[in-house]
C-alpha cells in the first residue's frame, strides 16, 4: 500500500470490503492476470470512485463486487457477509444503458421489482418508479420506448432502474462515459439529488477525474494491468456540490495529483512520490 | 391504408394482363403456357377439390411448421446457451440441411409407408426447422453480457433471464427465420404430396393434372399454391407485428 493510511472510523463499519483480490481470465494464450492484490473498502453511505488506465480491470472489479464472478484469490465482503453470488441488495448500471426495447420506460425501470422479492404492492411499485423518473427529470416519458429517448435520457432511466429496488450497494460502471460533457455535468447533479433522497453505498468506475472528485468522497487509483490499489485520495469536497467547486485551487490540486497518479499507472511517469 | 391495398392489387392486375398479352402475342398453346383466362374455368370445374385438397395442404404445412418451431427453438436454445453443444451440433445440422430434400422424400415415403399425413408433416418439419434453430441460437449467443447482467446481478435464475430478456430479444430474428421457414415447409408438403401416391393435397391435384394432360389445371394449382403461400406468409407477418412490433423502427 502506498501513502494512504486507513482512518480508524473506516475500519469499524465497512460496507464494502475487498481484501487481497487476485483474478485472471483464461484466454486462448494462457491466463491473463487482471487484478493482483486489490485492497479497497467503502463505509456505509460512502461513495467511492475508482479510476485507472483503460483495460486495467475496473469492470472486472465491479463484476466481483456484484457476485457475478468469483475471485481466484482474496475475499469480497458486502454488509459483513462474504460474497459468494449475486445479491438483490445490489444495484448496477453500465456505460451502455441496456434498456429493453420492447418495454416502456416505466416497465424498464420496474424490471428489478419483478425479480427482487418486495413487500410493495403493484401500485406502490409503479408509484415508486414514477417518482424516481420524476426525480431524474424524466416525467412525461414513462410510456415512451427507449428508442424515443436521447442517450442521456436513457442513462437516466437506467439509473432509476438500478435503484428502484432500494439497493444498499450501488455499482456504476462508467455510466456517463458515452455522454457529452454538458449532459454529463447535468447527470452529476442529478446523481447528488438522487443520493440525497435515496441513501446508498456506492462504487463508481469512471475515467473522468473531475467526475470522480465531484461525485465521490474517496478516489482510488488502480495501477495498470494487473491492477492493484495504487493510490487513495479522500476528496476535500463534502456533501452536495456545485460545479463551481471544481474550479477552486483545492480542486485543481486534487486533480493534478490524480492526473499524475494516472500517468504513473500508465507507466508514463517514474515514481508516485513527486505529487504526493 | 387505401394505397397499401390498392397498389399491390393494381400490380397484380397489371401482371395478369401482361401475362395474357404475352401468351396471346406469341400464340402459345396452353400446354406450353396457360393464360389467365384458361385458369378460371379450371378453378371453377374443380372448385370443391381445390377447397378440400387446399385444406389438406394447409393443415399439414401448419402442423409441420409448428413442430419446426418447437424443435427449432429447443435446438436453438441448447446451441445458444452452451458453446460445447453449439460446436457439437452445428456441423451435424449444416450437413443435414445440405441434403437436397427431394432425395429425402422417397426415403421418408418408404420408411413410413402408408402414413400419408405423418410423412407429409415430417417433411414439412424437416425442411423448415433449420433456419429457426440457427436464428434462435445466434440470437441467444450474441446477447450482450450486460443484458444478462442487469438481471443476473439481482440473483435471477437462468430461466428468468431467458424469459424476460433473451427470448423477447431474439424474437425479431426468430420471425425473420419463420418467414423463410413458412415457405420451406410449404415446399416440403407439396414435394411429398406430388411424389407419394396418396391422393390428397394440392400436390396430388397437380399430379393428376399432369396425368390427364390438363395443363390449365396444373397452372391453376400453381396459382392456388402461390395464393396460399402469400396467406401463410402474411399470417407470420401479422404475428411478427404483434409480438415483435417494437423492433420496427419508425421511418425517419
Ligand atoms: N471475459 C473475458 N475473457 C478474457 N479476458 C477478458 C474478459 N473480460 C475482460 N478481459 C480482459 O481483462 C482486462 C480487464 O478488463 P476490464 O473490462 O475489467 O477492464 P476495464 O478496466 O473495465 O477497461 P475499460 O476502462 O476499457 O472499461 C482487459 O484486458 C480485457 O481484455
Ligand atoms: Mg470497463
Amino acid at each position: 500500500m502506498p501513502d494512504h493510511t486507513w482512518g480508524d472510523a473506516w475500519v469499524s463499519d465497512k460496507l464494502i470490503e475487498i481484501k487481497g483480490v487476485k483474478h485472471a481470465y483464461q484466454t486462448g494464450d494462457g491466463p491473463l492476470p487482471v487484478l493482483d492484490g486489490l485492497e479497497m473498502s467503502v463505509p456505509e453511505g460512502g461513495f467511492c470512485a475508482v479510476v485507472g488506465p483503460s483495460g486495467c480491470g475496473k469492470s472486472t472489479l465491479t463484476r466481483l463486487v456484484a457476485g457475478l464472478m468469483k475471485p481466484d484469490e482474496g475475499e469480497v465482503w458486502l454488509q459483513g457477509e462474504r460474497v459468494t453470488g449475486p445479491k438483490s441488495t445490489v444495484g448496477m448500471a453500465f456505460q451502455n444503458p441496456v434498456l429493453l426495447e420492447w418495454r416502456s420506460i416505466l416497465q424498464n425501470v420496474m424490471l428489478p421489482l419483478e425479480i427482487v422479492p418486495t413487500r410493495m404492492s403493484k401500485r406502490d411499485q409503479e408509484a415508486r418508479a414514477r417518482h424516481l423518473l420524476t426525480l431524474v427529470g424524466l416525467d412525461g416519458f414513462e410510456d415512451k420506448r427507449p428508442s424515443e429517448l436521447s442517450g442521456g435520457m436513457r442513462q437516466r432511466a437506467s439509473l432509476c432502474r438500478s435503484i428502484v429496488h432500494k439497493p444498499d450497494v450501488l455499482i456504476l460502471d462508467e455510466p456517463f462515459g458515452a455522454l457529452d460533457a454538458f449532459t454529463r455535468e447535468d447527470l452529476w447533479q442529478t446523481m447528488h439529488k438522487v443520493k440525497a433522497e435515496e441513501p446508498f453505498t456506492g462504487v463508481l468506475i469512471t475515467h473522468d477525474l473531475r467526475e470522480s472528485i465531484f461525485l465521490a468522497d474517496q478516489v482510488i487509483v488502480l495501477s495498470g494491468r494487473p491492477a492493484r490499489t495504487q493510490y487513495v485520495m479522500d476528496v476535500h469536497l463534502k456533501g452536495e456540490r456545485d460545479l463551481d467547486q471544481l474550479y477552486t485551487p483545492e480542486s485543481a490540486e486534487a486533480l493534478n495529483i490524480l492526473r499524475h497518479q494516472i500517468k504513473v499507472a500508465q507507466g508514463r511517469a517514474e515514481t508516485d512520490e513527486a505529487a504526493a | 391504408m387505401f394505397k397499401k391495398i390498392a397498389i399491390p392489387i393494381f400490380a397484380l392486375v397489371l401482371f395478369g394482363v401482361f401475362w395474357e398479352f404475352l401468351v396471346w402475342v406469341n400464340g402459345w398453346p396452353n400446354y406450353k403456357m396457360a393464360s389467365p383466362s384458361d385458369l378460371w374455368p379450371a378453378f371453377w370445374k374443380f372448385r370443391w377439390l381445390f377447397l378440400e385438397y387446399g385444406w389438406d395442404t394447409l393443415w399439414r404445412t401448419v402442423v409441420g411448421l409448428l413442430l419446426a418451431v418447437v424443435v427449432g427453438v429447443l435446438i436453438g436454445m441448447v446451441m445458444g446457451f452452451s458453446r460445447t453443444m453449439r460446436d457439437a451440433l452445428y456441423p451435424l445440422l449444416v450437413g443435414f440441411n445440405a441434403i437436397p430434400k427431394a432425395t429425402v422424400v422417397p426415403i421418408i415415403a418408404l420408411m413410413f409407408v402408408g402414413q400419408h399425413d405423418f410423412n407429409t408433416i415430417l417433411i414439412a418439419f424437416l425442411i423448415s426447422f433449420f433456419p429457426i434453430a440457427v436464428s434462435v441460437s445466434i440470437g441467444l449467443s450474441t446477447l450482450e453480457p450486460e443484458y444478462r447482467d442487469i438481471l443476473a446481478s439481482l440473483g435471477a435464475s437462468k430461466l428468468t433471464i431467458f424469459w424476460k430478456i433473451a427470448l423477447p430479444k431474439t424474437l425479431p430474428e426468430f420471425f425473420g427465420a419463420l418467414k423463410v421457414a413458412v415457405t420451406l415447409a410449404f415446399i416440403g408438403t407439396n414435394l411429398m404430396e406430388i411424389v407419394e401416391p396418396h391422393g390428397r393435397g394440392l400436390g396430388h391435384l397437380f399430379d393428376s393434372g399432369k396425368i390427364s394432360a390438363d395443363y390449365p389445371l396444373m397452372f391453376a394449382v400453381l396459382i392456388a399454391l402461390a395464393i396460399m403461400g402469400i396467406m401463410l406468409y402474411y399470417v407470420v407477418v401479422a404475428l411478427e407485428k404483434v409480438f415483435a412490433g417494437w423492433a420496427e423502427r419508425s421511418p425517419t
